[in-house]
């Protein structure tokens, strides 16, 4: 069978010393910042980033990278439990039910659950990974620059709709991130675009100083902002098993939540935070005893954080097949991919077959090791937990520093992070939400690369979009989602999915 | 007029100004044609649409019917020593070396805190300075000045 070759040569790579080893550090790195309140995936991959540059083989670079991606996941509901301070918003849900859970004195059972359901849903959505993507790719070669630019439309009316807030506000963002994609140099008449004779924006903002300031920055500020006011469960992680009752009511729970995060984080847009809270959601309804929500119910752990972490692992589906991030963090191993001279897309299955199947196999190792790992250590993740966060904070603006700097071995990057910080802050002052902004600031250049190619094939014909079967059903897709997410009885829907508790 | 909504109000007139702002600079590149797009093309056509959304989320804010939703307070000082402490390092750090910026990266943002210590501060900066240079001077090989210019005369 062709999966179990190939899945043979991912054990092979993934399985080397080296690799196991990386992606062994990935996931303790990852972990570590991860825990750290206030930091999410992204700020986490964005600072980590760097440290991946110099590795020779980019296989070790992207298993390093995705093993900080799911570790800083698991660290995040770690923080989530014991603090009541989500990482990002996918471990929101998370809060309700873990920090109750803590509260009572059984944060242990919490944070087993939480790294058993996701183990469950990280190892269903890497078969998932290696069963969809070849045929997927298959689809992918039919693209042509049409095609790539509907692709990308709907990518991003996609990450509006699942963005928490204002649609309005997120297509607006999405906007402004497809403008400050244009600065640098335009590659069809190389002219320096919106640049003001600066040399270091000839080449374009770096993303990693955008997601550092707008993510990393601007959310110190606005912590700062609350003072200090957490009560933390250092003491009481003691007994970490689970009762034989906690399974029981636990597992229909990881397994619903794996279907949905899967099937939601193959959508453009960054289905996780979605999956997550439709998770809780569906938990809440078909429970025998909806009145223990938010006071403490384990599927309310179990299930989001099993969909969290499905959503993680099949957003690489369309990275992976189709060389387009779907999510920030999806944007940030492009960006790793392209240091390393890869350019993703549907060829990388077929050109690098140890690299894609390596990088699959290697999810599966790092969820087991994520495991491993993280059920003895809980107890040192609380200790670093009771650090407080004006200890805190300090180093994690240095950290940011250190990696803002090491992208180009240059200050200017650093610099940039400034500006961003304050519109982040500014854009979060006004309810408007980063994360659109920043898929489309990762889009943009390649959004106006395929409209020109397409427009120049159809010599000026903008009916091409529709008259070609593929890009007319994606752009017909889009439409649809967003009148649908115009109508009012949905609106109110949605509303409501993101609200969480009611 | 009366603005209900300050939030939608204020973030509208952000997106219209800055709209507009692209769609003037746009002017001084090509803009060609939808066959043949030149450089000012895409952008141009994203303004216009930036501006149009702006218009979209500012009018509702001031109707009757929007919600009262004020900006919550913002407070300068945090996010003034928090950018400053940040600025400053990337100043010091050429010629000054990453110790020098470290401390005073670390010292100058910890003032943002409501509870500053002196001593807390000076500790976490050195065991900072440990770490990281035993990760990413070591560990990870990161390349940066780490030691003032006139110490190591280059």
């Amino acid at each position: 069978m062709e999966l179990l070759n190939n899945l043979a040569i991912g054990f092979a790579t993934a399985g080397t010393l080296n690799n196991l080893f990386y992606c062994f550090v990935g996931v303790a790195l990852g972990t570590l910042i991860g825990v750290l309140p206030g930091i999410g995936p992204l700020a986490t991959i964005a600072m980590l980033l760097p440290a991946t540059y110099k590795m020779a083989d980019p296989t070790t670079a992207l298993i390093m990278l995705a093993g900080i991606y799911y570790g800083a996941q698991y660290g995040g509901s770690t923080t989530a439990i014991l603090v009541n301070l989500p990482g990002e918003s996918s471990s929101v849900v998370t809060t309700l039910d873990g920090y109750q859970m803590a509260r009572k004195g059984r944060a242990g059972p919490a944070l087993a659950i939480a790294g058993i359901g996701s183990f469950f849903a990280g190892t269903v959505a890497t078969f998932l990974l290696a069963a969809f993507a070849p045929p997927l790719a298959e689809i992918a070669f039919k693209f042509g620059p049409a095609e790539y630019f509907a692709l990308m439309v709907l990518g991003l009316i996609a990450a509006v709709v699942l963005a928490n807030g204002s649609v309005l506000k997120a297509l607006a963002m999405v906007v402004l991130g497809l403008l400050l994609g244009m600065i640098g140099t335009d590659v069809n008449s190389g002219v320096a675009r919106f640049s003001f004779d600066v040399p270091e924006l000839s080449d374009g903002i770096e993303f990693v100083a955008v997601a550092m300031g707008m993510f990393g920055f601007a959310e110190i500020i606005l912590n700062l902002e609350q003072k200090e006011n957490r009560e933390v469960f250092t003491s009481k992680v003691t007994n970490l098993m689970p009762r034989w009752d906690d399974f029981k009511r636990a597992f229909p729970a990881i397994l619903r939540g794996t279907g949905i995060g899967s099937v939601l984080g193959i959508l453009p847009g960054g289905g996780a935070v979605l999956a997550s809270f439709s998770s809780y959601a569906i938990e809440k309804k078909i429970s025998k005893h909806p009145e223990e929500f938010g006071h403490g119910a384990i599927e309310g752990v179990a299930g989001p954080e099993s969909a969290n972490n499905a959503g993680a692992q099949t957003s690489f589906i369309p990275m992976l097949t189709l060389g387009i991030p779907t999510t920030p963090v999806m944007a940030l191993m492009v960006a790793a991919m392209m240091i390393h001279n890869i350019q993703p897309g549907p060829q990388v299955m077929s050109s690098n077959p140890k690299l894609f199947w390596g990088l699959i196999v290697s999810m599966w190792i790092g969820n087991l090791m994520l495991l491993v790992l993280n059920l003895p250590l809980v107890g040192m993740w609380v200790k670093l937990l009771s650090v407080p966060y004006r200890v805190m904070y300090p180093a994690i603006l240095l950290f940011c520093c250190i990696g803002a700097y090491s992208i180009n071995n240059n200050v200017f990057d650093v610099f940039m992070t400034i500006p961003f910080a304050i519109l982040g802050y500014v854009f979060k002052k006004l309810d408007c939400e980063p994360a659109p902004m920043l898929l489309g600031f990762v889009l943009g250049k390649l959004m106006e690369e395929y409209l020109r190619r397409a427009m120049t094939i159809s010599r000026g014909d903008w009916s091409v979009f529709v008259t070609r079967p593929l890009s007319a059903s994606l752009l017909a897709v889009a439409a649809v989602l967003l009148v649908i997410v115009f109508m009012p009885a949905i609106k109110k829907k949605r509303a409501e999915a993101f609200a969480g508790d009611d | 007029m009366q603005i209900r909504n300050q939030r939608d109000f204020w973030a509208g007139v952000l997106f219209i100004v800055t709209g507009l702002i692209f769609m003037v600079l746009s002017r001084q590149y090509n803009v060609g044609t939808s066959a043949k797009m030149g450089p000012g093309y895409f952008p141009m056509a994203l303004g216009g649409l930036m501006a149009i959304l702006g218009v979209m989320v500012l009018i509702p804010s001031v109707l009757k019917s929007s919600e009262i939703l004020k900006v919550t307070k913002i407070e300068p000082r945090m996010i003034l020593l928090v950018l400053v402490a940040v600025a400053v390092y990337a100043f010091a750090l050429p010629k000054l070396g990453f110790i020098v910026a470290l401390f005073l990266l670390i010292t100058i943002s910890s003032f943002a805190s409501h509870e500053f210590s002196l001593k807390t501060t000076l500790i976490s900066a050195v065991l900072l300075l440990v770490f990281s240079w035993l990760v990413f001077v070591k560990g990870l090989e990161l390349q940066f000045p780490f030691l003032p210019t006139f110490l190591t005369n280059n």
